[in-house]
């Protein structure tokens, strides 16, 4: 009876121990909003919700095969040609998911242009093969590659819908071939109407280069300000 | 023909800026630009491996990847060749140019996954560019993302010594700066071209 206690005891440890390399990327050092890593296409794709779930789950991806592969053969690469290793295995799953995405979802690739390719050079996944799937187990590392992929996915979409919703009222997922998401009436061009009056039919500064810069920092700021709150306590 | 060369120049370095409207370069632009001496260093570099880049890159695919019908592949290659050429004029600054090396010896490394240079590589293929657009483009990319890190350090420098909400110190205003100077930089659209035409 007390070995069974003492066994789920164990489980149970080794479970919590495991699932914080998963939730680590999720908040405490999410990669986009702590790390302030793969700056540029946080700020680039995030015109559109779609482009920021379809982003993240390209980066996720490309993030969990590298990881993988690399930890795998930890033991087999020199450490002194390990960076250009590691930059060539990322290169290959990019190429990879870069052909899938124009075979399924050209829309998709279309909006992300260049910037799907370019995954090749975020800071996340070298950063991630450096600092942990170079040292950890295949186990550790698909769990890390999962956390920090999908707090990038989150990042993403907090931004885009940040940018998208109040830039043109409506949550585009046509690039899926799903609908359009608008809570008005006149989904191609929604506008906020008291009889008769037009009063808001979006803010074009929300989808423009500059809208990114913004809402980042607002987001930053935000987060320094509770990071403020906790350690200065209540003010 | 130079009419469409400065076009090129001018809509890169000022309509299409890298850092402001095309968000290629962004980590460095954060990065590097809280001291104007170290701007210059990085920003000198930039250009000189995306000029290099981008001539390179385009040899490559142009007599390289595309008889063999590997364009598939130029992910790949880009990198590699990218890689190749900041280790390479790494070691000959060192040999030759040691003063130079010390300026910007520890930028070189970093430039390798700065998104400018194999974003620029990939732009020229995408936009169908012939061997001198490319070098322009590539030119001037570098150059425009010289002019974004000097504006944005100079005004870190300020900020440095003006009061802000204590929320806002940092990296955030920092961010809310470089959107004013997008937004400063939309100033500059089409119209400005037609002065050459």
């Amino acid at each position: 009876m007390d070995n069974v206690i003492i066994q789920e005891n164990k489980s149970n440890s080794l479970f919590k121990k495991n699932i914080l390399y998963f939730t680590n990327g999720l908040l405490k050092e999410n990669p986009a909003l702590i790390l302030l890593l793969g700056m540029c296409p946080t700020l680039a794709v995030t015109t559109k919700v779609a482009n920021g779930i379809g982003m993240g789950l390209a980066t996720t991806f490309v993030l969990l095969f590298s990881n993988l592969l690399i930890s795998l053969l930890r033991n087999f690469i020199p450490t002194k040609v390990r960076i250009p290793s590691y930059i060539v295995i990322i290169a290959s799953f990019v190429t990879t998911i870069d052909l899938l995405m124009q075979a399924y979802l050209p829309l998709l690739t279309n909006s992300l242009g260049v910037f799907l390719p370019l995954i090749v050079v975020n800071c996340i996944i070298l950063g991630r093969a450096e600092a942990f799937a170079g040292k950890n187990t295949a186990g550790k590392s698909i769990l890390d590659a999962l956390g920090m992929g999908l707090g990038f996915t989150f990042a993403l979409i907090l931004i885009s819908l940040l940018r998208e919703f109040p830039g043109t009222l409506k949550i585009d997922f046509s690039d899926f071939g799903l609908g359009i998401l608008t809570f008005l009436k006149n989904a191609d061009n929604p506008t906020l109407s008291i009889f008769r009056f037009n009063i808001y039919s979006g803010a074009k500064i929300f989808t423009m280069p500059a809208g990114a810069f913004f809402i980042l920092g607002l987001i930053l700021a935000f987060k320094q300000n509770i990071e403020n709150k906790k350690k200065y306590g209540d003010k | 023909m130079s009419g469409e060369i400065i076009a090129i120049a001018i809509g890169t370095i000022f309509i299409n800026n890298f850092v402001f409207s095309q968000f290629l370069g962004i980590c460095p632009f954060i990065g590097v630009s809280k001291k104007l001496d170290s701007v210059l260093g990085m920003g000198l570099a930039v250009i000189f491996v995306m000029t290099l880049g981008s001539m390179v890159t385009y040899l490559i695919y142009k007599y390289l990847l595309v008889p063999f019908n590997l364009q598939y592949l130029k992910i790949i290659f880009f990198i590699l060749i990218i890689a190749s050429i900041v280790q390479f004029i790494e070691i000959i600054l060192k040999k030759q140019l040691p003063f130079l090396y010390n300026a910007l010896g520890i930028y070189l490394p970093l430039i390798t996954t700065n998104c400018a240079v194999l974003g620029v590589a990939l732009l020229n293929i995408n936009k169908n560019y012939n061997f001198i657009e490319s070098l322009i483009h590539g030119f001037s990319g570098g150059v425009g993302f010289l002019i974004a890190l000097f504006l944005m350090s100079t005004i870190r420098e300020k900020l440095d010594l003006a009061t802000i909400p204590k929320a806002f110190k940092g990296v955030p205003i920092a961010f809310i700066s470089a959107g004013l100077m997008a937004l400063a930089f939309l100033a500059a659209d089409r119209s400005m071209l037609d002065i050459f035409k």
